[in-house]
């Protein structure tokens, strides 16, 4: 179901762009997880930008990101998409703003559930893609997980229980950037082969490069990979992807970028 | 489970979820807290196994924090239903009900305590008082009920004490307006659960009292502050907490020489 005239270099472009608008919003708040802000914005674009339904109110398809911790970037990505003023983003972290750290749904059009705890997201779409089915509604469910979501047993159970219940219209897609708050995964607790722990867990499986837009847009666009099963797209990608110094460098998990670091990543971005 | 729930509520439905309470309460309570209360959805946890409903099963399976931890969370209503026409009355009020809800049920084939005359009168949130006018009042919660009424009449009959006695099915929102009236007429509140004397009934009726001039005194009947660490029955267990009626009126008894 995607747009016949998207364009995937366009997306690319608007990726770029917000990669830049999230790293100066990270700047200004003093915050952190700027890094998996990066890595996920491909996703989040190709989702938002190229794949999802948005015209039908009861039909459209649900977006839970459940690594909260890159909310900036589901912001950002909002902001871009026209579901709230872009100089809203000015508001990020601003005491009595809705834009909190972690995803908040309150007070921000299109943010479908709260999150931050990682482990959530997974169960919560589950809850959505059963009533969608309860309620004959054709929209998917697409669920956005870390490394780190992929590490809570309660992932699996969501995992298990979507398999068990042939719950179709549900779509995750894990941000493999390979690099956690306390280090590299495979250094902290590896997940491989995730994608074989997918599989065997009643899922169809797709590799992607999470930073190809044009694949990105292929394979969500394609989901459900099988019939009957719900689709896991692993997508390769790369902490603080887009920013030299930034890329695969655990820092870039927490630290603030300096007024001259987000220049550099304005040079770089916006070329 | 509760996070499959929260997603089922967000999207307009009423679910009703259901196990044992140390799994459905404890084990994911982060679920509750933030999906379910911090989204302010409609929820109904049911939990299986008050207190030491399931008393033999051991400490993995007693449910004696389960009203202090739930009673704890922004927007939870908590429900204790007394007996079998309160569990009746509750899972009809609670299918109205707008927000996360906690029911916490027994197991032993608790009696009926309701005759024709109360049986009707539950609404969240607002206590029912099952004899008024005494000196004393017994104030139960959850399976304690039919304790608390036997309680009462071997007070009167032996005694000649007769009780006021409330059934406090709803611990949160706490009927404030009940408690402050049987402070003003009571000397003495005796809060009756089969859960910690830490945070659950206990501890909400002297939240409220603590705020109020008066001499009344609250007295929490529940279980100390441990685990139990030796195998026993339900029976056994209340034996050991001071939970029988037996119990009860010795307390009632030995408050008085004290005050």
């Amino acid at each position: 179901m995607s747009h016949p005239a998207i364009d995937p270099t366009e997306l690319q472009r608007a990726a770029n762009r917000l990669r830049f608008e999230v790293t100066r919003m990270i700047a200004d708040a003093r915050s952190c997880h700027v890094g998996s802000c990066l890595s996920v914005m491909d996703i989040l674009v190709a989702l938002y930008g190229g794949v999802i339904r948005r015209d039908d109110p009861s039909g459209r398809d649900r977006i839970i990101l459940s690594k909260g911790h890159a909310a900036a970037a589901l912001y950002a990505v909002l902001a871009e998409y026209g579901y709230f003023p872009q100089e809203k983003l000015r508001d990020y972290l601003k005491d009595g703003s809705p834009f909190i750290a972690h995803t908040n749904t309150f007070g921000i059009p299109g943010v479908e559930f709260s999150t931050g705890s990682l482990g959530h997201g997974l169960s919560v779409a589950n809850g959505l893609a059963l009533a969608g089915r309860m309620r004959r509604l054709p929209y998917r469910v697409f669920t956005i997980l870390s490394e780190g979501d992929c590490q809570e047993g309660s992932t699996w159970e969501a995992a298990m229980f979507a398999a068990h219940h042939r719950l179709s219209s549900m779509v995750c897609i894990v941000d493999h950037n390979k690099i956690q708050n306390y280090g590299r995964v495979d250094e902290v607790l590896g997940l491989a082969p995730l994608d074989a722990k997918w599989r065997a867990a009643g899922w169809a499986t797709r590799t992607v490069d999470g930073h190809d837009m044009g694949a990105l847009v292929e394979a969500l666009a394609a989901a459900p990979f099988e019939l009957g099963r719900p689709s896991a797209l692993i997508a390769h990608t790369i902490k603080g992807k887009g920013v030299s110094f930034m890329e695969d460098q655990l820092k870039w998990h927490y630290q603030t970028p300096t007024a001259d670091e987000v220049e550099t990543a304005r040079v770089e971005l916006m070329s | 489970m509760l996070g499959t729930a929260a997603g089922l509520a967000r999207e307009g439905m009423r679910p009703f979820v259901y196990s044992f309470i140390p799994f459905v309460i404890f084990r994911a309570l982060e679920q509750i807290r933030i999906d379910i209360c911090y989204h302010d959805l409609p929820v109904t946890i049911v939990g299986l196994g008050a207190g030491y409903s399931y008393g033999d099963m051991g400490a993995t399976h007693h449910a004696i924090e389960d009203i202090a931890v739930s009673r704890s969370l922004p927007g939870m209503c908590v429900i204790c239903p007394g007996d079998p026409w309160e569990v009746r009355r509750a899972v009809s009020a609670l299918s109205a009900h707008n927000g996360p809800a906690y029911m916490r049920l027994a197991k032993r084939g608790e009696p009926v305590v309701h005759g024709p005359e109360t049986r009707d009168d539950f609404q969240i949130g607002r206590a029912i008082v099952l004899q008024g006018g005494g000196e004393i009042a017994l104030v139960a919660t959850s399976n304690m009920l039919s304790t608390a009424v036997d309680a009462a009449r071997i007070l009167e009959s032996a005694h000649g004490i007769r009780p006021t006695v409330v059934s406090m099915h709803t611990v949160k929102p706490l009927d404030e307006l009940c408690i402050k009236r049987l402070s003003e007429t009571c000397r003495a509140i005796f809060t009756i659960e089969e859960h910690s004397v830490l945070g659950g009934l206990g501890g909400a009726v002297s939240e409220v009292v603590a705020s109020i001039p008066t001499r009344c005194a609250v007295h929490r009947i529940g279980v100390p502050d441990r685990f139990a660490h030796v195998s026993g029955s339900q029976a056994f267990y209340r034996e050991q907490c001071g939970l029988t009626p037996d119990s009860v009126v010795r307390r009632v008894l030995e408050s008085k020489v004290d005050e």
